[in-house]
């Protein structure tokens, strides 16, 4: 295949799967938050017998219904791309990480699907306290459904639990409890789920705001308010401490996204944590000598502290990352990048004779190649680089949107804070000022969510799975024509139904609840 | 004694089954090729739709379940099919993004494109969807062409490393060329319409409704026999890939698939009890216009027929996923499944499955204790 029409597949299938989830987690995060403050607006009901607080609830159900419903069609293509357009990498690690998207079906979505047939049109067929539990039924569903997912997105983040059997050619799993509660899967769901939360709450208030700049639905303005300015100060205190956790996890794993994160090209010793910053354009090779900042503003130390738990830590930057010979955390010397594609290009070369001595009987001469394999394993995926850029993701975009990202995290805790303090001194109706900030937050709630992924997924380029297998080597055979055709045909239908369903939520919205 | 052998059979027969479950749930897609049909004025098709929308989850989560299980059992097949086929399931794909948004956007306000653009999205899901998983479960049978050769991706300077390559330009769409994935895919059409319309007669309070769903259950009963049977007498006379259980070598035998039938006693009696019970809630439904059950009888057969009919495409020593382009490149369930360790720890998983069936059935019953009717629709306040 000429090299560069596959350079082009891989842009392509990495494009349709990037638009797929792009859409998809516009969606998602709100269901996952709106889920929470629904079950909380029920169980008022319940304990207190307000019909208010029902109807409130049932407001924002409809709004997760609409969510619900595109959040699962954009959510099938998902699962299904990994086989259309990744097929290599289904193959080679469809023993590990199909097992969580099976899981995530079976334990979870089947939860969801059910009981949200009983929480919409159950009402009048169940008893109250039954219809409460199916709401949370939903809501349990709904937050399952993410842990697996990210489960897996965690495992290829960092594989474990694993070990490569070159007869089958395929990453066997041997360790289930290693890959399910791994520590990066959790703080990963802790992350974004809390990050959903606070993206709902963000919604919410936003929303009930609008009613209270028209003066319309006032109680029930309020009573959102309240009920989601409590769960998002929670939410995003909780989204900071896992941010923490996340760096730390990023900063063991996988140093290179947290050195494009930071734009870190030269490691340090007690490295400060970029608060805000401007790149240096001119800066145009990862080895040249031009300053990578025009200007940053720096918290001292703060990044060793927070990626190896020590101030004086010495945070490797990208170079120093490509060119090895830093000593990491466990004593070993750091290898370069060519010593790792000169032992995946080992472990490649020993996997291709010991296929060949296992088909002739060679029996011995295979063991022998086996172990070579698993010497070099480590490495193995560094043997489809070429050259030296192939493993640095993209700094600016990685950087920018961690920035953005972190930076609006901050001032959503005062945010919800400064709400809260203006809620329960009921001045909250007449600040005027304080409830336009609050609709216009709604879209910085969406943008940091969807930075979020944007650093997690274009920070750990080349790797589908960290180390083991780049991009260019996981992807299917299907001729990019076609993938460019799909491609289209997925921008033009999401495109269509996101606008359908941005009407159709406004609509709702501006009719409002029915008191 | 739990042998890997016993886990990847095993595994086959959990596909099977969700194969067999998801095509007794397209009765959803069934109902939504016929709504301009079956249901002619607006209410009649209010009604219709609600009736249906209050079900599609289940089909759409099966299918996902069935894509999950199917990626962690068979990983070979997933990786083969779906990225070799690829505009079959792209094409099942595309149309069940477009179902999964049709219910709940269709009479909402704002909806920018109409009812009448989200109903012609559930009706080309309900023809599209359910012929095209007809074809490509056909291709089990018939087979497909594919090369697969895994040390493609360590062989230094080859075309390509993809390990699963297929034959043919057109990346699946050649299967309409072959006249018997065609019989299975209007089967499939044609069943779920049928059985859509067992549904109807069973579920709804609406007279005109019934009546005409009473006809209708003929009208497509009587093609799905046609086809299914045409299909089936195909299959059973054609050569069939069969698996040299020693040197695991695949060469094509003669009735290889009536062979089967015949050497699993139980298969063909299970697979005859559920064609009758299909037959049974057709004609019983078409003859006596009290009986009102006919989808159970026909949904249950459904289920078992199926389920029979992949168990026939995979035991026995059958290669379940001929490659009729490269006959050793054909996915059996032993060359194609996951690990011991990961069958094993999905077999555990796979134990809470009757707890998932136990809540289904509780959320059905439910919802369904009474037949819905058109005044009933607003009772909740979220009609479709």
């Amino acid at each position: 295949m000429d090299v560069l029409l596959n350079a082009a597949a891989v842009d392509w299938a990495r494009g349709q799967f990037a638009l797929t989830a792009g859409y998809h987690w516009i969606f998602v995060p709100l269901t996952l938050g709106l889920a929470v403050i629904m079950s909380i607006m029920e169980t008022l009901y319940v304990r207190t017998g307000d019909e208010k607080w029902k109807k409130t609830a049932k407001f924002w159900q409809i709004i997760f219904g609409i969510n619900f419903a595109i959040g699962v069609a954009t959510g099938i293509i998902l699962e299904f791309q990994f086989g259309t357009n990744w097929s290599n990498y289904s193959l080679f690690v469809g023993d590990i990480f199909g097992a969580p998207l099976a899981i995530e079906g079976i334990v979870a979505f089947f939860l969801e699907a059910t009981f949200i047939s009983i929480m919409f049109f159950g009402w009048k067929r169940v008893s109250k306290k039954m219809h409460l539990l199916s709401t949370w039924m939903v809501t349990l569903g709904a937050t399952l459904s993410a842990y697996w997912i990210l489960v897996a997105n965690a495992w290829m983040q960092h594989p474990i639990g694993m070990e490569f059997n070159p007869e089958t050619m395929r990453n066997e799993m041997v360790d289930f409890w290693a890959v399910a509660v791994s520590p990066i899967a959790i703080n990963k769901f802790f992350h974004t789920v809390t990050s959903s939360w606070g993206l709902g709450a963000a919604f919410v208030v936003g929303v009930s705001s609008w009613y209270l700049i028209k003066k319309r639905h006032q109680d029930f303005a309020l009573r959102s308010i309240k009920i989601a300015t409590i769960f998002g100060l929670i939410s995003f205190i909780l989204i900071a401490l896992s941010g923490d956790g996340s760096a730390y996890e990023v900063s063991q794993k996988q140093p290179m996204k947290l050195a494009a994160m930071e734009g870190l090209y030269k490691g340090k010793e007690g490295a400060g944590l970029v608060a805000v910053g401007l790149l240096n354009p001119k800066k145009e090779a990862y080895n040249d000598d031009v300053d990578p900042y025009i200007f940053k503003l720096e918290i001292p130390k703060l990044l060793s502290l927070m990626g190896y738990r020590n101030a004086n830590a010495f945070v490797p930057g990208v170079k120093d990352i490509v060119d090895g010979g830093y000593t990491l955390q466990d004593g070993t010397t750091a290898l370069s990048f060519k010593e790792k594609r000169e032992r995946g290009l080992l472990a490649h070369k020993a996997l291709a004779d010991f296929q060949q001595a296992k088909s002739e009987g060679r029996d011995t001469d295979a063991a022998n190649f086996e172990t070579i394999i698993r010497e070099n394993y480590n490495y193995f995926g560094y043997g489809f680089l070429e050259k030296e850029e192939d493993m640095i993701p993209d700094i600016p975009l990685t950087f920018y949107m961690f920035h953005f990202m972190v930076l609006v995290g901050g001032y959503f805790i005062l945010f919800f804070a400064v709400v809260w303090y203006y809620h329960s001194k009921k001045k909250l109706e007449n600040f005027t000022a304080l409830q336009h900030v609050a609709l216009w937050s709604i879209v910085l709630a969406y943008l940091a969510s969807q930075f979020g992924w944007v650093v997690a997924e274009v920070g750990r380029q080349p790797w589908t799975i960290q180390d083991i297998l780049p991009v260019q080597a996981a992807v299917s055979g299907v001729p990019v024509e076609n993938v460019i055709t799909t491609f289209i045909l997925f921008a033009v239908l999401f495109t269509i139904l996101l606008v359908a369903e941005v009407t159709i939520m406004l609509k709702q919205i501006k009719k409002g609840p029915d008191f | 004694m739990i042998t890997y052998e016993f886990l990847q059979n095993y595994w086959w027969f959990i596909i099977a089954l969700l194969g067999g479950l998801l095509v007794f749930l397209l009765f959803v897609q069934g109902g939504q090729s016929m709504l301009n049909s079956l249901s002619k004025t607006e209410d009649e098709k209010k009604l219709v739709i609600n009736a249906l929308g209050r079900k599609w989850e289940y089909t759409f989560t099966t299918l996902v379940v069935f894509g999950g299980a199917f990626f962690a059992s068979f990983p070979l097949f997933y990786a083969t099919s779906f990225g070799g086929a690829y505009w079959v399931w792209m094409l099942i794909l595309f149309s069940f993004i477009v179902q999964a948004v049709s219910y709940e956007f269709q009479s909402k306000p704002g909806n920018v494109f109409g009812p009448k653009t989200y109903r012609a999205f559930l009706f080309f899901n309900g023809v599209v969807g359910t012929f095209v998983l007809g074809v490509a479960v056909a291709t089990f049978f018939t087979g497909s062409e594919f090369t697969i050769n895994k040390v493609n991706l360590v062989t230094f300077g080859a075309a390509s490393n993809v390990m699963s390559g297929w034959d043919n330009p057109l990346h699946g769409l050649e299967a309409l060329g072959n006249l018997r994935n065609w019989f299975l895919g209007l089967a499939v059409l044609f069943l779920a319409r049928t059985m859509a319309s067992l549904f109807f007669v069973n579920r709804l309070e609406h007279d005109v409704l019934h009546e005409r769903s009473r006809k209708y259950t003929l009208y497509n009963g009587v093609p799905f026999v046609v086809f299914f049977l045409a299909f089936l007498i195909w299959t059973l006379v054609s050569d069939g890939y069969a698996v040299d259980p020693d040197t695991k070598v695949v060469s094509m035998e003669a009735y290889k698939y009536l062979n089967n039938f015949i050497q699993m006693p139980v298969v063909l009696v299970i697979f005859l009890i559920g064609v009758a019970g299909v037959l049974w809630g057709i004609f019983g439904t078409v003859l006596n216009k009290s009986f009102n059950k006919g989808i159970w009888f026909a949904g249950i057969g459904t289920v078992l027929t199926v389920t029979m009919l992949l168990l026939v495409a995979g035991y026995n020593n059958t290669a379940y996923y001929p490659s009729y382009t490269n006959l050793q490149s054909s996915l059996t369930v032993q060359n194609s499944s996951s690990s011991e360790f990961t069958l094993t720890a999905m077999a555990v998983v796979s134990l809470l499955v009757p707890f998932v069936l136990a809540y289904i059935v509780y959320a059905w019953r439910a919802l369904e204790g009474k037949k819905l009717k058109l005044e009933d629709l607003n009772e909740d306040g979220h009609a479709y």
